[in-house]
């Protein structure tokens, strides 16, 4: 063919011979497509079977109820509340604006809310939901509902919310619950995290005891359409709950305490002083943790922590105070450890001369021996006391009694302060010299630490696990989660060096001592105690912070046990600002300590006080709940 | 043919094995879009039996026009549709609006449509009246790859890459049996393999993201990939017997987009699994069997390339889209013939068929004549 014409046999040919061409590319073709078809339904068919598997029923994360905590006596302190909740799935979200704007109407939402949620929303990526409201009053969920086809990625939910049914008086102890950060996601990878309205402990006890709280997700496993839509349920995996936690604390006490610290900022710690169980730890003022769970307004979290009494800070572990006075019975048993007797006595005319310089005191003691100057507070009995022995022998007594100690508690952070003696100076100063600080001890340093001024620095805790340590003379640990009943190991401390410091410590409240008008009005039941004054500023001249502006003022501090016969409770008492232990600290261990042994009589004397205050903790913290929307729909109008 | 003294004479010069076949797989098409419908008769079902019955009878009805008078006429619509597609382009640059279609009440038309037989008739056209001499010389070329590139390029710039990709290869599909040198197929093809990386590198982003994902289509699953992907799972799921009629959880579950239309192959087989498949190909390969065993028989030059040209037509639209629903060709939206629903894929075969069987037709009778 290759040269010569082509012919019309010459085409037929290749008509021919193409069209076999042709047929063979399009058998050829025929056999790909029954084979490819074979490999994918037969090969594969294992493969995609699974994949048409996980698409058709997806496994939607039932999240587990979280465990309830629990008083000692079995009363709830945080339970679960069944709740209404929407939420916004933002991949789904067509109008935003329009949806937003509906769901405000709907739902009422404050301007904190909306500006929360646009921001959240502005962040959210993928399937995450943004939550809108949580807690929705069911007129407002089913007003929702019914205009659910107007607002596709709108999406209403039933759940449960944590609630604190003594709100603020417990809001330090147990802290609170939100909705997992990304950061807590990226750390655990759990998709539970990411389930809408699922809540992990944020702070305080919800975060420690977060592991036997939350609890095992079940799965309900459902037949979704591409887009979400639920055909059908299959049979579910059922959840598990989070465990009860039982706490030692004793829920009405420490509702008491917080009530009866009022408008103070201050903290009231309660020991049970045979077995080490806290059962009270209260500090004023607290945030409501009911807020947070439910997704706290950037208003209020301002509010809360430009505060200046601190509604933030758990005053009990965090806070740290210089004892003051409340260390004298301490450094008495020290005394007595290093052979002083307790009957020598020392003359006090005001004050205590060292080189040429005075070391005040409160007033003129005359001659007092340790009973009567833990009795009257005399610092110069325990000015010249402690000078004689030396600070380094009263330090350890002080660890030993729980200062400085840090304890083995479930809570988020714990500040432990400082039992100063001459080691620790000079690790101090050594490389971070100071004009007026020397690395060596000085006998001033040992006078001031032995008023509890100085280096010494210590939380309420402490202060509570000493005084209960000074009462039984058990060398008792603190213990938070479970009751226990065995009563601990004794320290060791001869009865006769305890029996002194006790003995000091009735007469400052049953007799002519600092706190007497604070003694127990019970009969038959006696408490002992010790204030203390904690200097805020230096003394200048005649300002001794007893006036003046309120930061200023000096903390006033408590110590106590009861009854004396036969210690069974201990406590500390702190009052920021308060200006003295026996005007401030010691009233509220009073009435806190009369709960225990008759609660008519200290619910009675806490409703007279509450009269004044404005009403009850639960009337004052909802009224300034509803100072916090107003302040933040303010700011919101101003700046729209 | 079937042989019966009662059944009448016009009747049963019908080609009935075609028939038979044709009306299997429109059967197939109608029970799947009874199920991808979740069940039910409407949207799809109803509407597709009653587009395909009409256009089966404007089948038959072309199957009597002589070949004579298609010849005719052939010219004059290649024109008009050119035309046409000169009108709803600049109709549509005016507007601004992408209306490329012309409609007609029950049917949208798209003047591209009607270029795929057309192309291919007017390319028999055009090698009928060649003398043999020039099929390979330039003048061979030329005028039927002018006839081809311009509404090509047309469909091209739509843009319908599909239709104009059937419309080439359809043109190709004349010119290769016409006769054309093998070198000029054989050089397009290496020109068009080495321009691959060329026309790669000058792709846009999102083009070669296309590309990239038509290749590995599970490396976005959820974006570009998802049909092909999903596609897949409904095919493979079926395995060799299928899920069952109406259980096809991909279709049922909305997770195969296009179910009804371009990816209703898959529909199909999650139900049918395999078997059903099998079948479907079977009776879509025994009718272009029987297309080009037209053309082989046909005694015009005209009859032969026309019919085996119409036949390829039908081929790449079955051949490209169960390519492309089994993940071996990119998604370029060519729908299953027949079996999809929608009436412009019908309204083409049909009238290929029906040109097919006017074809047949007119050979049997010449060969009876005799």
């Amino acid at each position: 063919m290759k040269g010569g014409r082509f012919t019309n046999v010459h085409q037929s040919m290749t008509f021919t011979r193409r069209m076999t061409i042709v047929g063979g590319v399009q058998a050829a073709f025929g056999s790909l497509l029954i084979a490819r078809l074979g490999y994918l339904s037969v090969n594969q068919n294992e493969h995609y079977q699974l994949l048409s598997e996980s698409n058709r029923v997806q496994l939607i994360v039932v999240p587990p109820r979280r465990g309830w905590i629990v008083d000692r006596g079995g009363k709830p302190i945080a339970i679960n509340r069944s709740d209404f909740r929407i939420d916004i799935i933002p991949d789904q979200l067509e109008k935003p604006t329009e949806t937003l704007r509906l769901l405000t109407s709907l739902l009422a939402l404050s301007a904190d809310d909306v500006d929360r949620i646009i921001k959240e929303l502005k962040a959210a990526k993928g399937y995450q939901p943004v939550q809108v409201a949580e807690n929705v009053p069911y007129d407002q969920y089913a007003a929702v509902t019914v205009r659910l086809p107007e607002m596709p990625g709108v999406q209403p939910m039933r759940g449960f919310s944590r609630f604190y049914p003594t709100g603020p008086a417990v809001g330090h102890l147990v802290g609170y619950v939100g909705a997992a950060s990304a950061k807590d996601y990226e750390e655990e990878k759990n998709p539970l995290l990411i389930t809408p309205g699922f809540k992990i402990g944020k702070e305080g006890l919800e975060k420690t005891l977060e592991k036997s709280l939350r609890g095992a997700p079940g799965g309900q496993r459902v037949e979704l359409t591409a887009r979400g839509k639920l055909v059908r349920e299959l049979t579910p995996k059922p959840d598990k709950s989070g465990s009860t936690i039982r706490l030692s604390i004793n829920a009405d006490l420490q509702e008491f305490a917080a009530r009866r610290l009022g408008e103070e900022s201050g903290s009231c710690t309660v020991i049970d002083c045979l077995t080490g169980d806290i059962l009270c730890m209260a500090s004023m003022p607290a945030y409501d943790p009911n807020s947070f769970s439910d997704g706290i307004g950037s208003t209020e979290w301002r509010m809360l922590s430009q505060d200046e009494r601190h509604p933030l800070n758990n005053k009990i572990l965090s806070a740290l105070y210089p004892p003051g006075s409340t260390i004298k019975p301490m450094n008495g048993l020290a005394l007595m450890a290093h052979g002083i007797d307790p009957d020598e006595t020392v003359h006090c005319p005001g004050g205590y001369r060292l080189g040429n310089r005075f070391f005040r005191c409160l007033g003129r003691h005359g001659s007092v021996n340790m009973r009567r100057a833990i009795a009257k507070s005399c610092n110069t009995y325990f000015y010249a006391m402690g000078n004689r022995i030396g600070y380094d022998n009263i330090a350890p007594m002080a660890r030993r009694l729980g200062l400085g100690q840090k304890f083995d508690l479930p809570v988020a952070s714990q500040s432990f302060g400082t039992v100063p003696d001459s080691a620790w100076k000079r690790r101090r100063f050594e490389t971070t010299k100071r004009l007026i600080e020397r690395p060596d001890w000085t006998s001033s340093d040992t006078l001031n630490a032995s008023i509890g001024q100085g280096f010494l620095i210590v939380n309420p805790l402490q202060l509570a696990v000493m005084s209960a340590r000074i009462a039984s003379g058990r060398d008792l640990q603190p213990g938070l989660v479970g009751v226990r009943t065995k009563p601990a190991p004794l320290l060791g401390i001869p009865q006769e060096h305890l029996d002194a410091v006790r003995g000091g410590m009735w007469e400052v409240v049953n007799g002519d001592g600092t706190a007497g008008a604070s003694r127990l009005q019970l009969p038959g039941i006696e408490m002992g105690g010790k204030t203390g004054t904690a200097q805020v500023r230096k003394i200048a001249g005649s300002q001794r912070g007893q006036s003046g502006e309120w930061k200023y003022r000096d903390h006033g501090l408590f110590v106590c046990f009861a009854p004396t016969s036969n210690p069974r409770y201990a406590a500390s008492v702190v009052i920021e600002h308060g200006m003295g232990g026996s005007r401030a600290a010691a009233p509220v261990a009073k009435d806190v300590l009369t709960f225990l042994f008759d609660r008519d009589k200290a619910m009675a004397s806490l409703t007279a006080l509450e009269t004044q205050w404005g009403g009850t903790l639960a009337q004052r913290t909802a009224r300034r709940q509803s100072e916090f929307e107003a302040l933040s729909k303010a700011a919101l109008s101003q700046s729209a | 043919m079937i042989s019966s003294a009662i059944i009448p004479q016009p009747l049963a010069r019908l080609p009935w094995r075609l028939i038979w076949l044709v009306a299997l797989i429109c059967t197939i098409g109608v029970v799947t879009l009874y199920s991808a419908a979740g069940g039910s008769m409407s949207p799809w079902a109803v509407k597709q039996g009653v587009t395909i019955l009409g256009f089966a009878a404007v089948s038959i009805a072309i199957s009597y026009i002589p070949e004579s008078f298609i010849k005719q006429t052939t010219f004059p619509a290649y024109l008009a549709i050119v035309v046409m597609l000169v009108i709803v382009e600049m109709v549509g640059f005016v507007g601004k609006g992408a209306q490329r279609w012309i409609d007609l009440g029950f049917i949208r038309l798209q003047p591209s449509e009607f270029m795929k037989p057309a192309i291919v008739l007017t390319l028999a056209r055009f090698y009928e009246l060649l003398p043999a001499g020039d099929v390979r010389k330039w003048r061979g070329l030329w005028p039927a790859a002018a006839l081809v590139l311009v509404p090509f390029a047309l469909i091209l710039v739509q843009p319908d890459l599909g239709t104009a990709t059937m419309v080439l290869l359809g043109g190709i599909t004349v010119m290769f049996i016409a006769g054309l040198p093998m070198w000029y197929f054989v050089s397009a093809g290496a020109a068009l393999a080495a321009a691959l990386p060329v026309v790669y590198a000058m792709m846009h982003g999102y083009q070669r993201k296309r590309v990239l994902i038509f290749l590995d289509p599970e490396s976005d699953p959820l974006g570009a990939g998802y049909h092909i992907s999903q596609s897949k799972i409904a095919i493979g799921s079926g395995g060799i017997w299928g899920k069952g009629y109406l259980n096809g959880s991909q279709s049922h579950l909305d997770y195969l987009p296009e179910g009804h239309t371009d990816f209703v192959f898959a529909t199909f087989v999650e139900e049918w699994g395999l078997v059903g498949g099998v079948l479907l190909i079977a009776a879509f390969f025994l009718v272009i069997r029987w297309g080009m065993s037209v053309s082989k028989k046909a005694k015009t030059r005209y009859g032969q390339l026309s019919a085996a040209g119409l036949t390829a037509t039908i081929f790449f639209y079955v051949s490209i889209n169960l390519m492309m629903v089994m993940g071996l060709a990119p998604v370029v939206g060519i729908p299953l013939p027949l079996v999809s629903f929608g009436g412009s894929a019908v309204m083409t075969v049909m009238i290929c068929l029906g040109l097919l069987m006017s074809l047949e037709r007119q050979a049997r009778t010449r060969s009876t004549l005799q």
